[in-house]
């Protein structure tokens, strides 16, 4: 019969229109029977309805909620400095220029300094400046700085009112303690102490031997 | 194999055509060689003698400072098998090709294309017009020794960058500032932007006294222009229309406004630059756009990646597959006139697979994931676990939901069912891929015809459809989601432990010099990646045979006869993405 096809459509409509207040429903009771903190605002309500098992309304509300972030989430770089006993600061990036080369839009400028004494170069560069603009954010610096020192930051909502100063970052804007990152990529960073810890004990003892 | 699979030799083609065709022996090039003089007979022999009626990829390569230029193009079988290279060498001064339209008419923008970025003219081609620059553009920006307005140096990484990072922006180095050359004799003050006369004088036209609709009230013809910015052509688009009535007399698709010459930004990047801006091209499709880019270097390097970057290479490219059908079809269905519900609740289960590839790759979107000789990194804990219950739970189930609300809606099949109708025969002269071609009744899969990867090793089947109208691209889609589907669910299940990347991650990878063609069979069609390189850091060719550009080709077809609000569908139906089209 014409017109069945049509009815069998609304039927989906429904079906999901339906979902949603049931949905609603389910994460009400639970909430006032003291068992989940409900459908909104809730962390671990916002892994169920964005899951495989996810039932009704699929929008979040933004900026009130927001997804979370997976720890390999990339926007835009940072540079990692430590912090030593003193409370100095230390650039783990020693200007190698690595990062400035892989770049596929070249918005990264290093300036290496040299030690007026000897003229060897200066390990931390003098400034570091990433043309935010033209970053791709495609994560290509961090994964190959072979110190660690350039990692992608979670952090995206940095819209400006005025584009035509202050989207160029200096070292000062761009730098962040190994805190910071620790807890941004906790794996990533446990990861990379490993492999540290593993090179320097390797290293301690070719020196014992030797 | 059988004889029907294998490419001729060199010594059957001589014995075809005697003293036109020469191996192509420079070292890490294959194909072969023909003479420009005798192109057309060799073409039209391939086609009709030895099968090849597929015209892939036409392209040009500029050899400069070597006074010679290059069309290179590749031949397949729609039954399968490999290619037939074959090359035309002309003069750069004066570089001038029989064109190939009149033999393949799928060659058409491709043609097209050549002439714009490159300069080469195509004798005997019907409508050689610019087709991404607009016309009056000064130069043809592909060649070696054209330079763009921001012109830095030939090659990054540029050496201003570092150790001596002076830091200016790059907007301030203005486009009419010193950076920019002018043609001799060029004035910006006084310049009248040349008219579309030349499209528009294009257009065929009823002639006059034989109004068309045979309707006793007589018709007038319109030109009408549809885009570039409408709603419903996807993005910056325009198609210029002849109208007899509501009837489509003719059609040609204006392009090039999202034109940002990929290829030339190719051609100055490292090798590896390259693949974050693969991502650019097909948007709703990066992780076959990085499959497609790693395999053409990959063949380059003669390296191949370890068993579980295979599979998770596999995995990623299937699920982009669902979500550019789930998008296609949401779209069409908005092109149709049903508001965004069906591409809402499409865009749903996209939104599930795009946060496994947010938590694989960093993004959502522009994914970047794939290396040379393996991927990015591995998968993180607990997505295994999604991708499983996403692959053989939820998106089975979605797919058949969206099966049923709208396949046998009597609407859709109303506006869908003989319209927009591509026959099987033109199809393959107007080399359509993907979709567009499946459902016009030829079961040409790159997956199937010329496996690549691991694909040997999966059961799936390539659905066909018999009518190539708009309603059969429509189900192929459901039908592919559901062959996705069967692929994923043995791939979750196969998957191995062990490393993702074969050799050490470099930031610059040595690639050997020669020429190398990866394609495979991206969600829009066969999207294919012809690289040359000459042994240096950069590419010296990149060039993309983007599926999008190629089957508007046949979007032409397709609409004339019917009716104008029928253009918007069939468009949607052939699932453009304007990222890929302009380039």
């Amino acid at each position: 019969m014409y017109g069945i096809g049509i009815l069998k459509g609304l039927g989906v409509t429904l079906k999901h229109f339906v979902a949603t207040y049931v949905d609603d429903l389910r994460w009400f009771l639970d909430r006032i029977s003291g068992r989940s903190g409900g459908r909104y605002f809730n962390d671990k309500s916002m892994a169920v309805r964005q899951g495989a098992k996810a039932r009704g309304v699929f929008t979040v509300q933004y900026p009130e909620e927001k997804l979370p972030t997976p720890e390999e989430f990339r926007f835009l770089p940072f540079l990692v400095y430590e912090v030593d006993e003193q409370g100095h600061a230390h650039d783990r990036c020693t200007s190698c220029g690595i990062c400035a080369k892989v770049c596929p839009p070249q918005c990264i400028w290093i300036e290496r300094s040299n030690d007026p004494a000897t003229g060897r170069p200066v390990p931390e560069p003098v400034e570091f400046y990433i043309d935010v603009d033209i970053c791709m954010n495609c994560g290509l610096c961090a994964e190959y700085c072979p110190f660690d020192a350039i990692k992608m930051d979670h952090v995206f909502e940095l819209a400006t009112f005025d584009r035509m100063n202050h989207h160029i970052f200096n070292k000062e804007r761009l730098s962040r303690p190994v805190s910071y990152y620790a807890s941004i990529r906790p794996t990533n960073y446990a990861r990379e102490e490993e492999a540290r810890a593993a090179k320097e004990a390797a290293k301690a003892a070719k020196a014992e031997t030797a | 194999m059988t004889e029907a699979t294998l490419a001729p030799s060199l010594e059957q083609l001589d014995i075809r055509f005697p003293g036109a065709v020469s191996a192509d022996t420079r070292p890490g090039y294959s194909g072969y060689i023909v003479a420009p003089d005798r192109l057309t007979a060799f073409a039209q022999g391939l086609r009709d003698d030895l099968g090849y009626d597929y015209l892939s990829s036409v392209t040009a390569v500029d050899y400069f400072p070597d006074a010679r230029m290059e069309v290179v193009y590749h031949a397949y079988r729609t039954q399968g098998g490999p290619a037939v290279v074959f090359k035309v060498q002309v003069p750069r001064d004066e570089p001038q090709v029989d064109s190939l339209v009149p033999i393949y008419p799928g060659a058409d923008f491709q043609e097209r294309e050549a002439w714009d970025l490159f300069g080469i003219h195509f004798r005997g081609h019907p409508d050689l017009r610019r087709i991404l620059m607009w016309e009056g553009f000064a130069g043809h920006p592909m060649r070696k020794d054209w330079h763009e307005a921001y012109f830095e140096e030939d090659n990054k990484p540029y050496k201003n960058r570092w150790p001596e990072g002076k830091v200016y922006r790059i907007e301030d180095k203005v486009p009419f500032g010193h950076n920019v050359s002018y043609p001799p004799s060029f004035t910006p003050e006084g310049w009248v932007p040349e008219t579309d006369a030349a499209l528009y004088a294009g257009l065929s036209r009823v002639p006059e006294g034989e109004g068309g609709n045979g309707h006793a009230m007589g018709t007038d013809q319109l030109v009408v222009n549809l885009g570039p910015q409408h709603p419903s052509t996807h993005g910056v688009f325009r198609m210029v229309v002849t109208l007899d009535g509501e009837t489509i007399v003719d059609l040609k698709p204006v392009m090039g406004y999202l034109h940002r010459n990929h290829e030339k930004i190719g051609e100055r990047n490292t090798f590896l630059m390259n693949m974050p801006f693969t991502d650019r091209l097909d948007y709703f499709c990066s992780m076959g756009n990085n499959f497609g880019y790693a395999l053409a270097v990959e063949k380059l390097m003669g390296i191949r990646p370890p068993e579980r970057a295979e599979y998770i290479r596999v995995i990623m490219a299937e699920l982009t597959r669902i979500v550019n059908h789930m998008s296609a079809i949401g779209f069409l269905l908005n092109d149709l006139g049903a508001f965004f519900t069906p591409l809402i609740y499409a865009f749903g289960e996209r939104e599930l697979i795009l946060d496994i590839f947010e938590a694989v790759s960093g993004s959502r979107i522009m994914c970047n994931y794939f290396r040379f000789g393996g991927l990015a990194r591995d998968l993180p804990e607990g997505i295994q676990q999604k991708i499983h219950d996403l692959v053989f739970e939820r998106l089975p189930r979605q797919v058949e939901e969206i099966n049923t609300f709208l396949t046998e809606n009597e609407i859709v099949r109303n506006r869908c069912i003989g319209v927009g109708v591509l026959p099987r025969e033109r199809a393959i002269a107007l080399s359509a891929a993907g979709p567009v071609l499946r459902a016009s009744g030829v079961a040409y899969d790159v997956r199937r015809a010329e496996p690549y990867s691991i694909y040997d090793r999966f059961e799936f089947d390539v659905p066909t459809r018999p009518n190539g109208d708009i309603y059969d691209r429509y189900l192929i889609r459901i039908e592919e989601m559901r062959q996705s589907l069967r692929i994923l669910q043995q791939a979750v299940r196969d998957l191995p432990a062990g490393e993702i990347q074969t050799g050490k991650a470099q930031y610059q990878v040595r690639v050997p010099a020669g020429e190398s063609y990866g394609r495979v069979e991206n969600p829009k069609g066969e999207l294919g990646f012809y690289v040359i390189s000459t042994g240096k850091p950069n590419p010296w060719r990149y060039h993309v045979r983007a599926p999008s550009f190629i089957n508007l080709t046949s979007l032409g077809t397709m609409s004339k006869g019917y009716k104008v609000a029928d253009v918007v569908s069939t468009l949607g139906s052939v699932d453009i993405v304007l990222g890929e089209v302009d380039r």
